[in-house]
């Protein structure tokens, strides 16, 4: 069984995600049962796979149906990929608890649906990180996006529109990508990616080379949302569902800049055309994260603020590859998991703030520290986080991202790095403020005690009164199973960011290109 | 100089003491608690404040006896570890930040429950966890980490400014963010920067940076990235401008972050980075610490002056708190043994005077409602010992002999003839003067002025066009204040507020007389100065080269 870890942590979730819808017209509780044990084997797999591999001190190769490469498709864990793996099988699990007050009101037939579509989503995902083979990647991105095309469309009617947009845009990425393979087939005669190493170096410097090139890299940065290809990305994550968005933001956008970073420094090396490519990346990237952040600034839809602040986020991954020096290839890799926990999280936020009061809009926001205090609290520390303050997980990711600049002598990626910190600041200090009612105009000294007239308060300020949600006047701020996610995410932002090093020397460190000068 | 280390957890316990305290605070308020809960949360902080205090005491023999205290590494990135290391000069300031932190805790309480803001859990959880990123700072023995405590502390105080919850706090707030965000910012790229000139380097006395062979322009870019990110907490003109603004914060808070926590943090980052980091004689090598004492002359008059023309109380001492702030950054520029003496000697004696007059100034405001100069009149016979606190403090500020001003301003005057600069000592003595200028028309006028009466107050205030209306509006507040445990009449302050300040304010005074009273500052400085210069004058040339 466990000789075949890395299929099953791909195979699992497609064949339960297919078996869901009926075994939901059996029971609901026990498709929910399934499918939580689906995710959590798929998680069990992923990091025993990862811990193997990191005994092993090797790559792990496994040859579907045993068939050798080139001619069979092979999986290869090796230390980046069973990261990806594992946070992606994280972050599946952390959703579908999290979805559990989603679902409880809704049909059978939506539950399975549901259920059905996001495992799909999931074994894509999983299957992209997994994959050795650059055709069974476009599969597998294709199985993910497709479903999560669905997922989304299930948000209500604007998500419909979001959703065709995705459809559309994506499907012209993907195509993209499956024309750069085509043409490194063509040139090469192999798909698999250690075989394509060894072809491809001296072949890559003509022009079906490059073509391939920059048909890959524009593939992969659409479905990354690197500035100025993003426009699908701020629609559809306004108009998604919260669990579904937690989980699509956290992974989907960082596993196609994983296949990036495959494709360009373990497949491809890192000069002639990939570095001249990597060079106007890095220059959209570091446009990316200014335009991110100042459009972030813009909006009054938190949603939609975390939507733009994501566009100049992951751009912070772009850039490191751009930079790819070892730091800089470090700072991305961290940042890729720093901003998977932080960004799931926000938006695990964002959907407990829609669930238990209905708003969005930042401007309703007053008074939720009060009614939620946990949560906000933990938003604090996400916010601050995202913003760079040590010790958390954010801060290092831009740390390793400054040193590697620093180290390629690229000043003008430390000042962008600089100048997006401080937009972060102001677009999180500004809901800050407003969830901790800082901004309301109170008397110089108030003689009273400190929980006095919330009702009136409220109403003072300038959106609706804030809802509170039926039946949740218990104990708990929100249901458990949102509340559980939420709190181990936050924890894990503080923990992850002081025990970084231990990630960075036993794992990180080997999930570095073995090219790298 | 080889030193001795002992490698102990108690810089590590200092640190969490307070932050542990901060949690429990948090977790032991509830919406309606009750009289005694409250009682048991308050005394959290205070028993945490005297608990962190005997702590740091427990460094101070070894570091006397010339060795330093080390925690154990804990590695936070790679090739970098976070860890303590305790030397003469964090000593000090550790000493200060939580010798202080017991008096303001204690003053806090009365100050608070005179003027109910409200939301004092969050407000007594964010001072601990400042107080733990103060000490952190002190004791940091590498520049990461004490960046980390740098960026922690610019969030802890945060909550603090905009405590009040008025447009006023909450714009002052976002100009003190701007500001000492960027400066972080500005300090991380020097931090990277230094680590990948000298990874892994630690703070070493005399610098580290001349060994790594950068270029000049290197370095001095380098320099000014550091002094930037400091020296906005420092308050160098022209980085100031968000310390005025800051003054919207409650009167605790004031004091504690204009003598102790920030912009002492700010200043001791100075001296870090010109001592430790990269040594005076690299310093003066590259040209930085001429311009270094030039700008900080430039701020030592210039905010004396702004302090004459400002009416408001808080921000007259908060100017006062600029200028003072530059002594230490002159005496870090300048170098010489002596002035580092006076620098470090004056963190600790600054701190002392200023939490005097600041609490002075809460004091004022909690009890008789006033904040602007111009209604001090008279008030001195009503709270003679808070203004008698005031006169002391303000005496010793102006480096009055047998005051502990005197001992720092004296030797950085010293220092700057060992450093061939004699001409600094015009801009101390210009500074007295201005001390004087705009400290003693406030005794005077509380001693002496006609105590106004209600009805010609209000003549007063419309014969000063710079009050704002919300100064005058406290006069008509007083009525809704009635119930207030009968300080309607003015009175004294209440005894919470008052001890602690009678103790800052003798303080200061026995620092002048006994400057080793207790807690060794000055030997502690003089250790630290000692192992900066290496034991004696740096350079042969003295004036000559330059």
């Amino acid at each position: 069984m466990t000789a075949h870890l890395p299929i099953l942590m791909a195979i699992i979730p497609l064949l339960v995600g297919m078996a869901a819808p009926l075994l939901v017209l059996l029971s609901a509780p026990l498709a929910r049962g399934v499918v939580l044990l689906a995710a959590l084997a798929t998680l069990g797999c992923s990091a025993a796979t990862l811990i193997r591999v990191l005994d092993a001190g090797r790559a792990w190769h496994y040859y579907l149906a045993g068939w050798p490469p080139p001619w069979g498709i092979e999986y290869v864990i090796d230390p980046l990929s069973g990261v990806m793996t594992t946070l992606v099988s994280f972050f599946a699990l952390a959703a579908l608890i999290y979805a559990g007050p989603y679902l409880e009101a809704r049909r059978a037939l939506e539950k399975g649906t549901f259920y059905a579509l996001f495992l799909l989503t999931v074994g894509g995902l999983m299957g992209m990180c997994v994959t050795g083979d650059l055709f069974n990647l476009f599969v597998f991105l294709e199985i993910c996006s497709l479903a999560a095309y669905a997922l989304i469309a299930a948000g209500g009617r604007r998500s419909l529109v979001a959703a065709l947009r995705y459809l559309i845009i994506g499907s012209v990425a993907a195509s993209m990508y499956l024309l750069g393979i085509g043409y490194l087939y063509v040139m090469t005669g192999s798909l698999n990616m250690a075989d394509v190493a060894t072809l491809l170096p001296p072949l890559l410097d003509s022009p079906a080379g490059i073509l391939a090139v920059v048909l890959i890299a524009a593939g992969l940065a659409i479905k990354v949302a690197l500035f100025p290809l993003h426009g699908w990305l701020p629609d559809t994550y306004s108009y998604t569902p919260a669990p579904v968005l937690g989980f699509i933001a956290a992974v989907m956008t960082k596993v196609s800049a994983y296949a990036l970073y495959r494709i360009f420094y373990f497949v491809a090396e890192a000069a002639g055309p990939v570095s001249a490519t990597l060079e106007v990346l890095g220059w959209l990237a570091a446009a990316g994260i200014l335009f991110g952040s100042i459009m972030a600034i813009a909006q009054r839809d938190f949603w939609r603020m975390l939507a733009y602040s994501s566009v100049g986020q992951v751009a912070y991954i772009i850039l490191g590859l751009a930079i790819g020096n070892s730091l800089a290839l470090i700072g991305a890799v961290l940042h890729i998991i720093s901003h998977a926990v932080v960004k799931g999280l926000l938006f695990f936020i964002a959907g407990s703030i829609k669930w238990q009061t209905g708003t969005r809009r930042i401007a309703d926001f007053a008074g939720l520290a009060r009614q939620m205090p946990l949560t906000m609290g933990i938003f604090l520390v996400a916010a601050m986080s995202m913003i760079g303050v040590p010790p958390l997980i954010g801060f290092f990711g831009k740390w390793y991202l400054v040193l590697g600049s620093i180290e390629a002598g690229a000043w003008g990626f430390v000042a962008v790095l600089i100048i997006s910190t401080l937009l972060t600041a102001v677009y999180f200090f500004r809901v800050i403020e407003r969830v901790y009612e800082l901004d309301k105009l109170r008397p110089e000294i108030e003689y009273g005690s400190e929980a006095q007239g919330l009702p009136s308060e409220t109403s003072e300020t300038a959106g609706r009164p804030l809802r509170v949600r039926p039946g949740t006047g218990g104990r708990l701020e929100l249901p458990a199973t949102m509340l559980v996610p939420v709190i181990l995410l936050g924890v894990s932002v503080i923990l992850l960011g002081i025990y970084n090093e231990l990630l960075v020397t036993n794992v990180i460190q080997y999930a570095l290109p073995w090219r790298l000068p | 100089m080889n030193t001795e280390a002992l490698l102990s957890n108690v810089p590590l316990l200092v640190v969490s003491v307070s932050a542990v305290a901060a949690g429990l605070i948090l977790l032991l308020n509830r919406p309606g608690l009750s009289a005694r809960r409250r009682n048991v949360r308050d005394l959290v902080g205070v028993v945490a404040a005297l608990g962190k205090f005997a702590l740091v005491l427990t460094m101070l023999p070894p570091v006397l006896a010339g060795g330093v205290v080390e925690s154990a590494p804990l590695y936070i990135a790679k090739d970098i570890a976070f860890y303590f290391r305790v030397d003469a000069f964090g000593l000090l300031f550790a000493l200060l930040s939580s010798s202080l932190w017991v008096i303001v805790s204690v003053y806090s309480l009365g100050y608070m429950r005179s003027l109910r803001y409200g939301h004092e859990a969050g407000f007594y959880a964010a001072f601990a966890l400042s107080l733990s990123a103060a000490a952190g700072i002190a004791m940091a023995g590498n520049l990461l980490t004490f960046f980390v405590f740098f960026e922690i502390l610019t969030i802890a105080t945060y909550p603090l400014i905009v405590h009040r919850r008025n447009k006023e706090a909450v714009y002052g707030g976002r100009e003190y963010m701007v500001y000492l965000l960027i400066a972080g910012q500005l300090l991380l790229i020097a931090v990277a920067w230094t680590h990948f000139l000298a990874p892994g380097v630690g703070f070493t006395p005399g610098g580290f940076l001349a060994e790594t062979g950068a270029s000049t322009l290197a370095l001095q870019v380098l320099f000014v990235l550091f002094i930037l990110g400091v020296g906005v907490k420092a308050a160098i003109i022209p980085l100031h401008g968000w310390l005025p603004t800051a003054m919207v914060a409650p009167t605790p808070v004031s004091a504690l972050l204009h003598a102790v926590a920030v912009v002492k943090a700010g200043a001791f980052g100075v001296v870090r980075v010109t001592g430790f980091v990269f040594g005076p004689e690299l310093l003066w090598a590259l040209g930085a610490g001429l311009i270094l004492a030039c700008f900080a002359a430039v701020t030592i008059i210039f905010a004396s002056l702004k302090a004459l023309s400002e009416n408001h109380l808080k921000r007259r001492i908060a100017y006062s708190t600029v200028s003072q702030l530059s002594y230490i950054v002159l005496g870090a520029a300048l170098a010489s043994p002596a002035a580092l003496v006076g620098a470090m000697f004056h963190i600790v004696a600054h701190g002392y005077m200023k939490i005097t007059l600041f609490m002075c100034a809460g004091a004022i405001y909690a009890t008789a409602h006033k904040e602007y100069v111009s209604q001090l009149d008279g008030i001195g016979r009503k709270m003679p010992y808070t203004m008698g606190a005031f006169a002391v403090a303000a005496l010793a500020i102006t480096g009055m002999p047998f005051f502990a001003g005197f001992v720092s301003k004296w030797n950085l005057g010293v220092g700057a003839v060992e450093a061939g600069l004699p001409i600094f000592i015009a801009v101390l003595i210009g500074s007295a003067v201005l001390n004087v200028g705009y400290f003693f028309p406030v005794v005077f006028q509380a001693y002496f002025g006609r105590c106004l009466e209600p009805e010609t107050h209000a003549v007063a205030a419309a014969a000063e066009p710079a009050v704002p209306a919300a100064a005058t509006a406290h006069h008509n507040h007083p009525g809704g204040h009635a119930g207030q445990e009968g300080h309607e009449d003015q009175g004294e302050a209440r005894p919470l507020m008052l001890y602690p300040l009678l103790v800052t304010a003798a303080a200061a005074f026995l620092f002048g007389v006994v400057p080793n009273f207790g807690m060794h500052f000055l030997e502690l400085a003089e250790i630290a100065a000692r192992e900066v210069t290496q034991g004696g004058l740096w350079s042969v040339g003295g004036g000559v080269s330059r």
